[in-house]
């Protein structure tokens, strides 16, 4: 196992620079998620970390080794690609072998991984298959299981989950944090889906146009955003913005409505801010969760209605922006009914106008 | 119920008019190719009957004895062929499948300068035609001394397949995903090991069938060889046939049958590697 840092690390093509100096320091046994729209270039940060991309500039180390012009097999990495790239003129067997028998390893040893491997990802009944006779799932069983016969110091994954239905998606990243439990290994794992990010990472970074947004773990991330970017990229649905302006110790929306400050701020009169609060901090006066001391009223026309059980996603208008809310315990509700919703203010967040950056409480 | 059935009668027909079509077109290709080794089984008298004797009469060996027999017999050269065309068309297309697959790898897999022209370069010289370039060839050889030799016609055939089997392969290697060669390299290969290990055996069905095109473009060559080779030291089994013309006659049955032995090992080969041709490649490892 080992530590993995990035240091000012750049990657250019041509003239073009899509990684801008990112430093990073992932710990001994850590899961990093990387996460952002695509395009922003993380799968090219990870291919760095895996030697397929040349390093323009900076520094990229494994286990306290400078990597940078070694080439993918001296790293002792292994990475689970998006499509799986599994080989498919061999066994799965012979997949998950293929590693150890390149290192020219005897044969009772690579008997001896492969079964283990085998059995740690339920793919013993499949080893004599090959990869065109496997469902997608089984693929991705492979795919890791050939990451793991031979024990790396870090694994890379390129959103390995991307190709699979939404039930299996849910059920393998289950089996991903299980494996990461087992084998305490160090895991950098890209993604685009931060339900994703958040449900596996110790910590996650999140990236936008080859910089790096924040970074912390999902708790972090999800609760002290450090600006509206990440503020709307995590958590689902994202969180609600809508631009006010500071008057009279109060905040005012385009339209008028006056709400309370939210506990903690002390902004200049008349300063334009964002306001920012997720859905679960705005409900329906009855259908609410248990809150805090501070509180706000506003009264919304609701829109459309998406029930998802426990809860029922509610989308109105207020001062001009959607504004999408839940209702705990829900009634039906009407379109075109007039409700009075109550702002969690303790949890509602205030961005700078201007630069989207969160302003300190 | 009326219109369901006219749908009904309607399928029938098309698949009557399918088969027909088929059998037809069939028909056109395989006759002549029948016709040859019909015509090396009978004698001359029936071959040159008209109207034409569509079923034969008497069947023999005439021919294939007289085409084995001593010179002045009717005999000709004919194992002599068959090696030159064996040695010239197996290291030519050898040849040409390396250097295909290197150029070919090369167009699909990396960036260089004036890829494009190059690849455009290439393709043109298909458009000329090979007996265009018999006489400049002929003397280009001629004064290099390389005129009759098995080495004179390998260097032709191996210029007339590579770029074909370049643009050939180029396409097949275009279809293996480049994250296998990554998943190699990750896997402890080196760039030549995941080459060999990866790459390779997963276009390998489509290097055979280029394999297959060069040796059959090779084998069946004609006008080139007929200017290039003077005698039996590297005369090929297409323009062995010419032995059978003289001045005032054409041996129509030794012609079918030293053509019906030029056909077997065409045949056999493709039949041995049938198998790759049709399979193409197969992509289980990816999801696509």
């Amino acid at each position: 196992m080992a530590n993995v840092t990035l240091r000012n690390v750049v990657k250019k093509y041509g003239v073009l620079e899509v990684v801008h100096s990112i430093n990073l320091e992932i710990a001994d046994s850590e899961f990093v998620v990387l996460v952002g729209p695509s395009g922003c270039g993380k799968s090219t940060t990870l291919r760095m970390v895996a030697g397929l991309e040349a390093i323009s500039g900076g520094e990229v180390q494994i286990g306290g080794r400078v990597v940078n012009d070694l080439p993918p097999r001296e790293r002792n990495i292994s990475m689970v690609f998006q499509n799986y790239a599994l080989y498919p003129h061999m066994t799965v067997r012979e997949n998950l072998g293929f590693s150890l028998k390149v290192a020219k390893q005897a044969q009772p040893v690579i008997d001896d991984a492969v079964d283990k491997a085998a059995e740690i990802l339920s793919l013993t009944p499949l080893l004599d298959r090959k990869p065109g006779a496997l469902s997608g799932g089984q693929r991705q069983r492979v795919a890791m299981g050939r990451a793991i016969v031979r024990h790396p110091e870090v694994f890379l994954f390129d959103e390995p989950l991307s190709n699979l239905d939404a039930k299996l998606r849910t059920q393998m990243r289950v089996e991903i944090k299980k494996l990461h439990q087992k084998l305490k290994s160090t895991i950098i794992y890209v993604t685009h889906d931060q339900v994703e990010a958040m449900t596996l990472a110790d910590r996650i970074v999140i990236m936008r146009d080859g910089h790096i947004e924040q970074v912390g773990t999902p708790l972090e991330v999800f609760e002290n955003p450090l600006n509206t970017f990440v503020a709307t990229f995590i958590g689902s649905p994202p969180m609600n913005l809508l631009d006010a302006v500071v008057k009279d110790g109060k905040l005012a929306f385009s339209d008028g409505t006056l709400i309370a400050m939210p506990p903690g701020y002390s902004l200049a009169e008349g300063q334009p801010v964002t306001f920012g609060v997720r859905a679960d901090n705005i409900m329906p006066v009855g259908h609410a969760l248990p809150h805090g001391e501070h509180m706000a009223e506003v009264e919304m026309e609701v829109n459309l209605t998406e029930p998802l059980g426990t809860e029922t996603l509610l989308f109105s208008v207020l001062a001009g922006k959607e504004v999408q809310a839940k209702m705990f315990n829900p009634r039906p509700v009407q379109t075109g009914e007039r409700m009075t919703f109550q702002i969690m203010l303790d949890k509602c967040h205030l961005f700078d106008a201007e630069t989207g950056a969160a302003l300190k409480r | 119920m009326a219109t369901n059935m006219n749908h009904r009668i309607r399928r029938h027909s098309l698949k009557g008019l399918h088969f027909f079509g088929l059998f037809s077109a069939m028909m056109v290709l395989c006759v002549p190719g029948l016709w040859i080794v019909l015509n090396s089984f009978r004698p001359t008298v029936e071959i040159m009957a008209k109207p034409p004797v569509w079923i034969p009469n008497e069947l023999n060996l005439d021919h294939y004895r007289a085409m084995f027999g001593g010179i002045g017999e009717g005999g000709v050269p004919v194992l002599t062929y068959f090696t030159n065309s064996l040695i010239i068309s197996v290291t030519s297309t050898v040849i040409a499948i390396l250097i295909g697959m290197a150029g070919g790898y090369a167009f699909a897999r990396y960036k260089f300068k004036f890829k494009g022209g190059v690849f455009v370069a290439l393709m043109v010289t298909r458009a000329v035609p090979g007996v265009a370039l018999s006489l400049p060839l002929f003397i280009i050889f001629a004064r290099v001394g390389i005129i009759d030799t098995h080495l004179g016609m390998v260097m032709a055939y191996v210029a007339l397949n590579v770029p074909f089997t370049i643009w050939l392969i180029d396409g097949f290697f275009r279809q293996v995903p480049p994250e296998l060669a990554e998943a190699a390299e990750i896997d402890g290969c080196t760039r030549w090991q995941a080459f060999w290990r990866v790459e390779f055996p997963v276009a390998r069905s489509g290097i055979a069938s280029a394999g297959i095109f060069a040796f059959l473009t090779s084998w069946n060559e004609y006008a080139l060889a007929s200017q290039l080779t003077r005698s039996t030291t590297s005369k090929t089994m297409p323009v062995g046939l010419l032995d059978f013309t003289s001045e005032f006659t054409l041996n129509w049955g030794g012609m079918c049958a030293l053509a019906v032995l030029m056909i077997i090992p065409a045949l056999i080969l493709t039949f041995l590697v049938q198998k790759h041709l049709i399979a193409g490649l197969t992509f289980g490892g990816v999801k696509g």
